[in-house]
């Protein structure tokens, strides 16, 4: 592969089932040595997209190239050079730790002392090591999700996938799980990654696009989005019985936009110090809260606030 | 070959927690069948006139040989199959590597057939051991384990991989497996069933199995007809496996 070539390169790429169109005609491209993010709630197409990318999924139209191969073709040859942490584990609960890692090393066509060897490395790296010869069954979530990702760099990846690494854990265990990514990612490793938590996206991504309903809403850096899509800040007011009626452009410039909840109104401006004192004389808030914009902000505004089941 | 070997690793490393009491019951049952069938059961059989021509120990030995390694590649073929797809996903965990389905499906075969034939080898030798082996033409009922074995464990995969609900492998076996054990010319000949039912019984490939086994440890094979059971299996296993790869592929590639 020629020098600064993407690593996934998809143009119009689309995947339906039956009459539904989960991936609805995506354009994008990953480089080598990024991490990139695909951002969405369920249902937003993003696991159909990397399973496409995992090639166990074909694509039903447009273009598709991973680590510069057709995946329709060459599906075993990209395999052989992703490691893959799926959403829902595929470990063997009856094999040990180590057994796991090594069955899965086999699969990749390692011999088994050199496969012996990695797996002794890796669970150390993901510092499991104590339970190697412990059964899988009794390890909590957080230890299982490390030991996936242990299972899927066994074959040294170019391009590692995770779907949702971390959703269903602590917060301990999801900051354990960050750190290994983040140390994966100084090594020069390329991630791809889906989730639905923002400060997981602004934690690891160095670029990422939200998706909505198949497609694509908008592509950027963190900060970057945070800066085209929101305001610099935020004002939370809170109410404790009815929110009063108000609209944005009785603030003269000061608010972009309102957001009106239950028992709070939040004002878009890019100055929350300079809106506090207005806010206070106009609205009589029972308490008020200014914070910097966040990913979670551009996300909600552009998925909206409604449940998507 | 290669990547179905290393699918087939998979097996025999899940096997390994649990060979010892699958040893145990591979040298136990057949003791005990055999006991109870040929010795217990055989003596009434013998005393009233069988019309068998052999003791029918002798008979009913072969027809064990036959429905055991039906039995074993069924239930090798249904829950586990089952399992590495909804369970253990470990079907999934394989596809995320160089290997493809062809490889999923060959290597579980693979491993299903060894199972099988390692059943079949200690209860030749069990059989041996009662006397029950009239001929060293026995010895060729150890590939026709193998081929028997695939007979079924290829269909019966597929149907498992197939079926939406874990009810359909209860019906395969309530409706399916038992009649079979039972009705396949195992424990008497066809020529005792009612017209209909016999013809029903003739096309199963147990029967086939049972048939060549019975020839062949009782010595009286002769070739073409050997060779038309061989080749009636052989259709069951490579009708199997096509059925199978589609079914893999479509309830894993999506």
């Amino acid at each position: 592969m020629s020098a600064g070539a993407p690593l996934i390169h998809a143009r119009g790429l689309v995947k339906t089932f039956g009459e539904l169109r989960a991936v609805d005609a995506i354009d994008f491209d990953v480089q080598p040595g990024e991490a990139f993010g695909f951002l969405g709630p369920n249902g937003a197409g993003k696991s159909s997209t990397m399973r496409m990318i995992g090639c166990v999924s074909p694509p039903s139209g447009g273009t598709l190239r991973v680590l510069g191969l057709d995946p329709l073709r060459d599906g075993p040859a990209i395999r052989g050079r992703l490691g893959v942490v799926p959403q829902q584990d595929t470990l063997d609960n009856e094999l040990t730790v180590r057994e796991n890692l090594i069955v899965y090393g086999r699969y990749f066509g390692l011999s088994r002392s050199e496969v012996r060897a990695r797996a002794q490395r890796l669970l150390e790296f993901v510092q499991l090591d104590e339970r190697a010869n412990s059964k899988v069954e009794p390890l909590s979530g957080g230890m299982k999700r490390r030991l996936t990702i242990a299972r899927s760099l066994v074959n040294e990846p170019d391009l590692m996938l995770l779907d949702e690494p971390t959703t269903g854990l602590d917060p301990q265990a999801r900051h354990a799980v960050w750190d290994r990514l983040f140390r994966l990612k100084q090594r020069g490793v390329t991630l791809v990654l889906t989730t639905h938590y923002m400060d997981e996206a602004e934690q690891l991504c160095d670029r990422l696009v939200i998706m909505d309903r198949g497609t694509i809403a908008e592509e950027g850096s963190p900060a970057e989005l945070i800066r085209r899509l929101s305001t610099r800040e935020v004002v939370e007011l809170r109410f404790p019985g009815e929110v009063p009626a108000v609209e944005a452009h009785a603030f003269n410039g000061q608010v972009a936009r309102i957001d009106v909840l239950p028992d709070r109104l939040l004002l878009y401006t890019d100055d929350g110090d300079a809106l506090v004192p207005v806010a206070h004389e106009r609205l009589r808030p029972q308490s008020v809260l200014v914070r910097r914009s966040t990913l979670e902000d551009v996300f909600l505004r552009l998925t909206g606030r409604t449940l998507i089941d | 070959m290669a990547y179905a070997l290393r699918s087939y690793e998979y097996w025999l490393m899940s096997y390994r927690r649990v060979w010892r009491g699958s040893i145990v019951s591979s040298v136990l049952n057949p003791v005990l069948y055999l006991s109870a069938l040929g010795i217990g059961l055989g003596k009434l059989v013998n005393r009233g006139g069988s019309g068998l021509g052999v003791p029918y120990l002798d008979f009913v030995a072969p027809g064990m040989l036959a429905a055991v390694c039906m039995q074993v590649a069924v239930f090798e073929s249904s829950w586990p199959v089952r399992a590495a797809i909804r369970w253990t996903r470990q079907y999934h965990a394989m596809l995320a590597t160089p290997l493809r389905v062809r490889d999923l499906v060959a290597g579980h075969q693979l491993w299903v057939v060894t199972r099988v034939a390692a059943v079949a080898a200690v209860y030749l030798a069990v059989l041996w051991g009662f006397g029950a082996i009239r001929s060293p033409l026995a010895l060729v009922a150890l590939p026709v384990a193998v081929l028997l074995g695939l007979a079924f464990t290829a269909p019966v995969s597929a149907y498992s991989a197939h079926v939406e609900s874990d009810n359909g492998l209860t019906v395969l076996f309530r409706f399916g497996v038992t009649p079979m054990f039972l009705f396949s010319g195992t424990f008497f000949p066809l020529s005792r069933l009612p017209q209909g039912i016999r013809e029903v019984a003739y096309a199963t490939p147990l029967w086939h199995g049972v048939d060549l086994m019975r020839h062949l440890t009782l010595g009286t094979a002769t070739f073409w007809p050997s060779v038309g059971h061989a080749a009636y299996l052989a259709a069951w296993g490579a009708a199997g496996l096509f059925l199978a790869h589609r079914a893999y592929t479509r309830r894993l590639v999506t």
